[in-house]
Formats: C-alpha cells, sequence, structure tokens
C-alpha cells in the first residue's frame, strides 16, 4: 500500500527530469509496440477470413434457412408460385416432433452402445499387445490391423454388403454345406450388428495407432522400477499404462461418439441391398433425404443445426464426466 | 496431463465446429457457381445435364451441322438427386439451358420455375407423339413444358426355355400370373416367378397406372387432388401383398447383386419390366442370352389391352436459359428428327417416344432376345396401349414413403401390411402438399 505511491512520485519526477532526450526515448519503444499489437491480427487474417468464408457464413446461412420455408399458392405451378417465408421456429418443432428422426437418433445410439466398446476394448487390447517387449513381428501385425482404416468407407461397405448377401456370400455357401443356421443379417437387431461390423473392422487399426503412438512415448524406466517393485506385464499394463494413456482414450472415444452421431456411408450404400433399411435411419441419412431427395433445405438446415448443437452438448458433457473422473483419479 | 486434456477439449471443439460446418454446407451447397459467359457474337453455346450414358456422342452429331449453336452435355446423376440440383441452380440462377427430366419430376420442377413453357418454339412437333406421352408434358394445360424422349411401357419378361420345362403357361391375365407363380413355386421349390421390390417406386406405379390409377389430379379450378390409395392402386398392392404373403413371390429388392444371381441362375424365372429390360438382363444374367422372351403385360380383365410405364423421360428448357429458342430447336431435333432419333438408339440405348422412332430401320432386335425376331414390332403395339401417368408436385416425398412403409410390408410379408403402406404413402404425401401450401384435397 505504502509503496504503490511511493513508485507513483517517482515517475511522475522522472518525467519532466528527462525531457528532450527523454521524449526520444519513450517514444522509440512505444512505436515498435504499437506495430507489434497489430502484427497478430495481420497474421490473423488468412485464417479468420477462411474461417469467416468456409465456417461462419455458411452456418450462418444454415441457421437463417431453417428459420424459413417455402410457401406454395394455389396449384403451385409456373412463376412465383412460391415463395420463401418466414417461418419463426416451426422448422425446429417439426423436426423435435418428427418421430422418424428421434428413431434415427436413437438407433445411432444403438448404434453406437455397440461400436464404441467393442472397437475402443479391440484397440487398447492390440495396443498393449503389440507394446509388450515379446511382442513378435510387432511392425507387420502393427501394419496388418491398421490396413482396414485405409480402405474407403464406401468400398468396405460395399465389400462387407456383398458378404452379407446369402446368394453372393461364401460364408453362407458354406452355412449352407454344413447344414448351419444362416441368420438375416439385414434384419431387426442383426443390422445393428452387420454396421457395427464393418465400424470395428475400418476402424480399430485407426484408434490402436492413437494409443500405440501413447503408449510408446512412455518412458521405459517406469517399466524397469516396476519389474523392480515385482509387477508383471498384466500389471503394468492395467496399473501404469493404461492409467497413463487415459487422455488418449478419452480422445479416441470423442472421435468414436462424433463419427457415431455422423454414421453414413454404411447404411446408405447398403440400403439398395434391403428392405429392411428405412431412408432415415440415421440422422444424417434423415437430412440428407430432406435436402436431395425432397428438395427441403429448409427442414433439412433445421435437422442439421439440431444435430449439431446436440453433438456439441453431448461432447461437453462428456468432457466435463471425464475431466472429473481424471481430477479425482490424480487427487 | 493437464496439457494434453486441453489438446482434447480444443479437438472436441474443433470436430464439433466440423460438423457444424460439414452439415451447413450440405445445406447451403450449390450456391455459386460462374454465370455461363454468354456473349452476342460467336455460336450460341447451350450447356445440356443428361444422365443418359453417351448423349455427348448425339449432341456432337448437332454440332458438327449447327455451328451457330454449340451443345455441350455435362453427366449428371438421375433420380430424385438431378431435381434437388435444378432446384438450388435455379435459386443461384444459373440453372443448364437444357435438362433431361423424367415424366414423374416435370411438375416437380414447373412447381419451382424451373422448366420454361416452350409452346411458342414446338410448331407442330405434337404429331410426332402419343396422346398419352404429350399429355405427360404438357401437364394438361396449354403449356408445354418439355419434348419427350423416351418412353418405357410396361412388359412380361419370362425364361421361355424354364417356362416349357416347368410346363408353365405365360399369363394373360393378373388371376394367370398368380396361379403361374403358385405353379413355379411347386415345379421348383427354390424358385419364383419374380419379386416384389420395395425399392422400385417407379415400377409400382406403372403397375397402378395399368389397373387405372390416377395418384395426382388437378381440376379446373386450380386444386390437386391426391388419389394413391384409390381402388386401382389397392387392387395392386393386395395383389402383390397376398402373393408375397403366400410365399410363391420372392421380397427382395431388385437390383442387389442377389437379384442378378437369381435371374442369371435361374431362381426367378420372369421378370415384370419395362421395354429397357434387355439392357438390364444383358449386365444383370448374362448367361441367359438368347433364353428369354417378352409378352405383353397380364390384364385385370381379360381381352383389355393396357399396360404402365416404368421410367422414361424428357427434354426440357430451362427458365435460366438465355436462349431458350435455340434450346427448343435442339430439344425438338434431338427427339424427332431421323438422324438423332437413330443415333439415341444405338448410342444411348433408349426406346425413343416419337412414333416414327418406334417402328422402322432404327430399332433392330436387340442381341440379347435374338430368339425373338419381331421384339421391337411387338414392342410398338404395346407402346400404343400405354395409360396416361399422372404426376404431381412431391412425387419425391411419395416414392421415398413407397420404400419406407413397403420396406417394411415387404419384409413381413404380410397382406394387410401392404395396406396399411399404401395408407401411409397416401397421408403422407397429402400432408406434405397441404403444408407447402398447394390447394389440395384426398380422393
Amino acid at each position: 500500500m505504502t509503496s504503490a505511491p511511493l513508485k507513483g512520485s517517482d515517475l511522475i519526477e522522472a518525467g519532466p527530469l528527462a525531457d528532450g532526450t527523454g521524449t526520444a526515448q519513450s517514444v522509440r519503444p512505444s512505436r515498435p509496440r504499437r506495430r507489434g499489437r497489430s502484427a497478430p491480427y495481420w497474421f490473423l487474417v488468412p485464417t479468420l477470413t477462411l474461417f469467416a468464408a468456409f465456417t461462419v457464413v455458411p452456418i450462418g446461412y444454415a441457421i437463417w434457412l431453417s428459420l424459413h420455408r417455402v410457401q406454395v399458392k394455389g396449384i403451385g405451378l409456373g412463376k412465383g408460385a412460391r415463395s420463401q417465408v418466414w417461418n419463426g421456429i416451426g422448422n425446429y418443432t417439426d423436426v423435435l416432433n418428427d418421430s422418424e428422426f428421434g428413431h434415427s437418433v436413437l438407433r445411432a445410439f444403438g448404434y453406437g452402445l455397440i461400436v464404441i466398446p467393442t472397437m475402443l476394448g479391440l484397440a487398447l487390447l492390440f495396443a498393449l499387445m503389440l507394446d509388450t517387449p515379446k511382442a513378435r513381428s510387432a511392425p507387420f501385425a502393427r501394419l496388418m490391423i491398421f490396413l482396414p482404416y485405409a480402405v474407403p468407407g464406401i468400398i468396405a461397405a460395399l465389400m462387407w454388403g456383398f458378404l452379407y448377401l446369402p446368394d453372393v456370400s461364401p460364408f453362407y455357401y458354406l452355412l449352407n454345406k454344413f447344414g448351419l443356421p444362416q441368420p438375416d443379417l439385414f434384419d431387426g437387431g442383426n443390422l445393428y450388428l452387420s454396421f457395427a461390423n464393418i465400424a470395428v473392422w475400418g476402424g480399430t487399426g485407426f484408434n490402436m495407432i492413437v494409443i500405440y503412438t501413447a503408449l510408446r512415448a512412455i518412458p521405459p524406466d517406469i517399466y524397469e522400477a516396476a519389474r523392480i517393485d515385482g509387477a508383471s506385464n498384466l500389471n503394468i499394463a492395467l496399473k501404469i499404462k493404461i492409467p497413463i494413456v487415459m487422455p488418449s482414450l478419452v480422445l479416441t472415444f470423442f472421435f468414436s461418439v462424433i463419427a457415431t452421431l455422423q454414421v453414413f456411408t454404411e447404411p446408405m450404400t447398403l440400403k439398395p441391398l434391403t428392405n429392411g433399411l428405412p431412408s432415415s435411419w440415421s440422422p444424417l441419412m434423415a437430412i440428407y433425404d430432406k435436402a436431395f431427395l425432397q428438395s427441403d433445405i429448409y427442414g433439412a438446415s433445421a435437422t442439421a443445426v439440431v444435430l449439431a448443437l446436440a453433438t456439441f452438448v453431448l461432447s461437453f458433457t462428456l468432457l466435463r464426466i471425464s475431466d472429473r473422473y481424471t481430477r479425482e483419479d490424480r487427487a | 496431463m493437464s496439457i494434453n486434456r486441453r489438446q482434447i477439449s480444443r479437438r472436441s471443439i474443433l470436430a464439433g465446429a466440423a460438423a457444424l460446418g460439414l452439415t451447413s454446407t450440405l445445406a447451403a451447397c450449390g450456391g455459386s457457381d460462374d454465370d455461363s459467359g454468354d456473349s452476342d457474337s460467336g455460336p450460341v453455346k447451350l450447356t445440356y445435364w443428361a444422365w443418359a450414358p453417351n448423349m455427348e456422342k448425339v449432341a456432337a452429331i448437332w454440332n458438327k451441322k449447327n455451328p451457330d449453336i454449340t451443345v455441350t452435355v455435362s453427366k449428371q446423376a438421375s433420380g430424385g438427386e438431378i431435381v434437388s440440383k435444378l432446384i438450388t441452380a435455379k435459386k443461384a440462377g444459373n440453372a443448364p439451358d437444357l435438362i433431361q427430366v423424367e415424366y414423374q419430376s416435370l411438375p416437380t420442377l414447373v412447381s419451382n420455375d424451373v422448366l420454361a413453357d416452350i409452346t411458342k418454339y414446338a410448331g407442330d412437333t405434337k404429331s410426332n407423339f402419343a396422346e398419352g406421352l404429350w399429355g405427360m408434358v404438357t401437364l394438361g394445360t396449354d403449356a408445354l413444358y418439355a419434348i419427350p424422349q423416351d418412353a418405357g411401357p410396361l412388359m412380361f419378361y419370362y425364361r421361355e426355355d424354364l417356362f416349357k420345362k416347368h410346363g408353365l403357361t405365360v399369363p394373360k391375365t393378373w388371376t394367370e400370373f398368380a396361379e403361374t407363380a403358385r405353379a413355379a413355386k411347386k415345379a421348383v421349390p427354390d424358385a419364383y416367378l419374380t419379386t416384389f421390390s420395395a425399392n422400385d417406386p417407379g415400377l409400382f406405379a406403372g403397375l397402378s397406372q395399368q389397373a387405372g390409377a390416377k395418384w395426382w389430379t388437378v381440376d379446373s379450378a386450380g386444386k390437386w387432388t391426391v388419389g394413391i390409395d384409390d381402388a386401382g392402386t389397392k387392387q395392386v398392392a393386395e395383389f402383390w401383398g397376398g402373393l408375397v404373403q403366400e410365399g410363391v413371390i420372392d421380397n427382395q429388392p431388385m437390383y442387389t447383386p442377389a437379384w442378378n444371381n437369381a435371374l442369371n441362375k435361374g431362381t426367378h424365372l420372369a421378370w415384370v419390366s419395362a421395354v429397357w429390360a434387355p439392357g438390364v438382363l444383358v449386365s444383370s444374367a448374362p448367361d441367359t442370352k438368347g433364353k428369354w422372351r417378352m409378352a405383353p403385360l397380364p390384364q385385370w380383365k381379360s381381352g383389355e389391352n393396357v399396360t404402365g410405364s416404368w421410367g422414361g423421360s424428357s427434354t426440357g428448357v430451362s427458365t435460366d436459359s438465355k436462349h431458350a429458342e435455340a434450346a427448343a430447336k435442339f430439344a425438338t431435333w434431338l427427339n424427332t428428327d431421323p438422324e438423332a432419333l437413330a443415333a439415341l438408339v444405338k448410342e444411348v440405348a433408349i426406346y425413343p417416344a416419337a412414333t416414327k422412332g418406334q417402328s422402322g430401320s432404327v430399332l433392330t432386335t436387340p442381341e440379347f432376345f435374338s430368339n425373338q425376331s419381331d421384339f421391337y414390332t411387338t414392342a410398338g403395339e404395346i407402346a400404343a396401349t400405354t395409360a396416361t401417368a399422372a404426376w404431381g408436385p412431391n412425387v419425391n416425398t411419395a416414392y421415398t414413403t413407397f420404400q419406407d412403409a413397403f420396406g417394411k410390408a415387404t419384409k413381413a410379408k404380410k397382406e394387410s401390411q401392404f395396406d396399411s403402406a399404401l395408407a401411409t404413402m397416401q397421408s403422407k404425401t397429402f400432408a406434405d402438399m397441404k403444408k407447402q401450401g398447394f390447394e389440395v384435397t384426398e380422393a
């Protein structure tokens, strides 16, 4: 308290004392400072321009569209038959009351409940196995596990689709040969397993690499210390490796949740093969159907905004939960 | 640890933002293309959006003969996707000059002001086409929205060899068709006469047209009537539903590897299809060349002679075109000039809509049907009996609902569900029109 005014008075005294030479000294540092202050913004301009042009403006346009609808007059043919009118939150209440969209979200969750634990469990297991000192031909195994990720989603879906179809599938041929029961993989609950299988097949490798990279970053002296304390490989995996790679697991979990809500390629590609797949099986399919088959860009925009918001809310909720979990862990 | 977590949260935000960006670009895409750079001097340049293969080869013939009007073909997707794309392009003010339009999409595009009225450039083009086809491009008004290009009259295709082998008769009525289906099932237990595909609303629409269905109609007062669950359509739905429930007709969708396999192996003995079927069979069932035969579609009453259509398209001129007259001239040439018709048949493999294209030397017997030398003579006779289709401005909604509702019904193999699926189709189509603001009632 007492030192502050003293310092202040010091400065005031120094001001007039400095005079001629003092001004030169005080101006010189201030100029670069001013220039320095604006420089970061100039560096930001390209990013901000692109961000505005390709993210902010499209989002704004989608929101604007989602608040409008088309109004047809009379018979609705020819010029001037259609006009775009304000619809307020009409499209949003439609989306929230649309049982088909609700079902598509539930289906995505059901699909995620199968895919995420299986895929991340396998990815973690593979990563840990590759990381054990005794693992043989690890680089080759790593490549083989990762390889399906390099197959484009559509190709993977088509390939599995052929394997699922009784008339062209070699599996069914064998089942038939041995007189075993032949399940309908496009029916009811099996459908979820069929899609989940494609996703797990394609996604495990990627998640495995993320976890494996984190495992490789652990300094080996920790293991040495653990071994001296008498820890087995299993103990090291469970008590040292998994807790340390937890952030990577959380990361892959988030990626998987978002990918689940956006599941599109597999059901879309397999839809023509079966009667059992409605056109709005997943949330993105419902949006695609509205926008590109029904030509209802207004309803599609509203649905897209709702899905994006839901993804946000879900991501942040999960982040909160994982935050609390790791904090407790630390304490 | 904390740094890691911060990174995660930032990444998830970015991913979320990317998700939002992605979905919103889906909704907003197709906004800004450069305007077609038209100059007043030099040849008129027209763009033509078409999905039929090799259309550019036919346009090349025109370009060679008409140096003052150059047509460039741009290949597009068909079905509902080109319709959405055209509506978006129209909003941006850069729809192409010429468009290949399926008949059932015409009302939707006219309703979105994509198609121009070309009556004043058409002259006496009308005389080139059958009455039923012309009705589809005028929408029953005084305007003309497109020139008919190809037709897809429905016919009955069957495996001649297998029919002979199992002593099956070619059905003349739908009652006989049901009997043949039962007889076929009895003769070959793991085979079916054919399938009811819930993925092909176009075929169902054609079968309903044959039964006299008018799904959309406009009265003189300017009011639409949606009558998808009318008596004719009901009859068709119940007929097929009954056969699927009985287990004598397959319930698998068409155009799948399994379906190709069934046709090729002969576990499907027949196919209700349109005049373009030979082109499909060539690739779907290559081993069955020369074993098929085509007959008229079975009738609801014996002695009647009606068929519906599956597919077919026309050539329209967009309201954005700055050279509507030149575009209409090309559209007329393309679909009525003998040289163009011959090229369409040869290169694009279509069945021309123009009456003079349906007879004469232009059409040669498909190689796949070498055993039926009068293929196109018979086809021409059948085409002349085509019922006019009545399309409305939201065919897409009706078609998607068909796929979803009938998909469930065929999977369940229950005739009663075929009935309720039809009711769903009716109510959803009606509700959609009502919501958009059309003056509309239910039949």
